[in-house]
């Protein structure tokens, strides 16, 4: 009796039940399901004609992938990093200002958003261009330039980008803002009393500490603007989306086609969160 | 056209009043609620003020309008001659010969030890990087940490860590050192090395205000103790008589709590 006790009690003896099983239950199975599967569509895509041919039609979109991702994020980072500061601004009029920008953008759909930027407000800045350079003057070189500007100039690749970028400042903003507000206000009062500005002491001390913070945050938005830039899609934009969309529909490959671009977009987030964390890692090595 | 200084309503051109630190009429309300309430006060140039009296009692906030990290709601504040107002530029330029040490240290972790002496330097007195550099270890030797230059501050002691912001504050050769309870966040064995080197700088003819619960280092460094009590001056006294013979109640109550 009391040698049964013990031998239930002791964990290692439990485990020599079945060893070999109870050291596979913790291994990632869905990592190995993953890697699989993976692995059957690199086998495919390499050894099947086909599927080469759909793989190739499609690849051809991730130069505009790619390019309307880094494009948005890079200018969703500055706008949220000013609205972000404006945000903790002691100006009520600026604060005002990017507090409405923040909730209005948020509170609307992105794909909404993408379309009333490339079908409303792009052509009403061109019609504002246009009556800014009549208001110069067309003999006047600058004049005679802005009043030629025509929403046709204005490729769909350069609104979607401005539209994912103003969707995404809006959240790239409020990261910043917490970043900011998380740093000891003994911070700001230490530079201060050294004799810094208040841009300054943003800028050298509270910035650098705030970035560093926030950036898982921003990095696993940067995967998210890579994964919506597939909405660009709806506007024509012929990214991997887009091309898989026309494809399958020509030729009723959709099975081969989706998985394909479904592939395709994993292999890009898996890349690129490992190449996020390893950033993060290198840069917090003063926090031992 | 000759004007005659009128010492009740001094105008813009009147001398400034003579004094390290001037503080006339000093009052800092908090949503109304007085925190200050009209202190006045003169530091002279190489002077030791500590200031002691219970928490709450407005010692902080003095310390703290005089280089305006908080703004005083009324009454006039002088630091070397030049009149606090509320131009941002004019705060800069006094904040940068006032020298501030607090309670939390307040050190920039994302830089080391001389990171931390050297940004002020850089971009506030326009030094260079070489200069920076150079003024940040002799501070560090002044301090007594040459060997943690490199060190983050992280991986500092408490005490360590405030003397690496005794040197950054030293580093921008400041005409006054303002201390905010530089030890009272210290364990008990590291409150001492911090201590001596405010000891050290007093020694040598530093101005500073000090607000601190050490009655030691009050008995021995200062030439004059200000007890406040609810947002104003109770007493003013030399140490020897502070200690001794104190003049008010209140002042002698504070003291039979302080010292067993």
């Amino acid at each position: 009796m009391a040698e049964e006790r013990r031998l239930s009690l002791d964990p290692s003896r439990q485990s020599r039940i079945a060893p070999g099983l109870e050291r596979m239950a913790d291994w990632p199975w869905w990592l190995i399901v993953a890697i699989l599967i993976g692995l059957v569509v690199v086998f495919q895509v390499v050894t099947n004609q086909r599927m080469s041919v759909i793989f190739g039609a499609i690849a051809a979109g991730i130069g505009v992938t790619i390019r309307v991702t880094l494009s948005a994020y890079f200018l969703a980072v500055i706008i949220g990093l000013f609205v972000g500061l404006a945000r903790v601004s002691s100006n009520r009029v600026i604060l005002n200002i990017a507090s409405f920008y923040v909730e209005v953008v948020r509170g609307v759909p992105i794909l909404v958003l993408l379309m009333y930027i490339a079908f409303v407000a792009v052509p009403l800045l061109v019609t504002g261009i246009n009556g800014l350079g009549g208001r110069l003057g067309i003999e006047t070189a600058l004049g005679a330039a802005l009043a030629k500007v025509s929403t046709r100039n204005i490729s769909n690749e350069l609104r979607v980008i401005i539209g994912l970028a103003v969707a995404y400042g809006a959240f790239e903003s409020e990261i910043f803002r917490a970043g900011i507000q998380s740093i000891e206000r003994g911070q700001m009062e230490a530079a201060r009393a050294l004799g810094m500005s208040y841009v300054q002491a943003m800028r050298y001390v509270i910035l650098p500490q705030a970035v560093r913070r926030v950036l898982p945050a921003l990095g696993n938005d940067f995967v998210a603007m890579l994964k919506d830039s597939s909405l660009v899609s709806v506007l024509g934009v012929e990214d991997i989306t887009q091309l898989t969309k026309l494809y399958a529909a020509s030729t009723f490959l959709f099975f081969q086609s989706y998985s394909i671009l479904a592939f395709i977009y994993l292999t890009m987030t898996v890349l690129l969160s490992r190449g996020v964390r390893t950033l993060e890692t290198r840069l917090s090595a003063h926090r031992r | 056209m000759t004007m005659q200084p009128d010492s009740s309503s001094p105008s813009p051109e009147a001398a400034p009043p003579v004094g390290m630190i001037v503080i006339r009429d000093l009052v800092k309300k908090f949503h109304g609620i007085p925190a200050v309430a009209g202190v006045s006060f003169t530091v002279g140039a190489g002077k030791v003020v500590v200031i002691i009296g219970p928490s709450g009692s407005g010692k902080s906030t003095v310390l703290r309008c005089i280089n305006h990290l908080e703004t005083p709601t009324s009454g006039e504040i002088w630091v070397d001659g030049i009149k606090l107002t509320h131009n941002n530029k004019d705060i800069n330029a006094v904040r940068a010969e006032v020298g501030m040490v607090f309670q939390q240290f307040n050190l920039f972790p994302h830089l080391t030890a001389i990171g931390n002496i050297t940004l002020a330097q850089k971009i506030v007195r326009k030094r260079g990087e070489q200069e920076a550099r150079r003024v940040a270890h002799e501070q560090l030797e002044r301090v007594g940490i040459p060997e943690k230059a490199d060190a983050y501050p992280g991986q500092l002691s408490g005490g360590q860590q405030q003397r690496v912001a005794i040197a950054r504050a030293l580093a921008m050769n400041p005409k006054i050192m303002l201390f905010d309870e530089p030890t009272s966040a210290l364990d008990p064995e590291m409150i001492k090395e911090v201590l001596d080197v405010m000891l050290k700088l007093a020694k040598e003819g530093m101005t500073m205000a000090v607000v601190s619960h050490e009655m030691g280092f009050a008995r021995n460094a200062a030439d004059e103790i200000i007890f406040m009590d609810r947002g104003a001056i109770v007493e003013r006294e030399s140490p020897a008589n502070f200690f001794q013979n104190p003049h008010e109640e209140r002042t002698r109550q504070f003291l039979s709590q302080i010292l067993h």
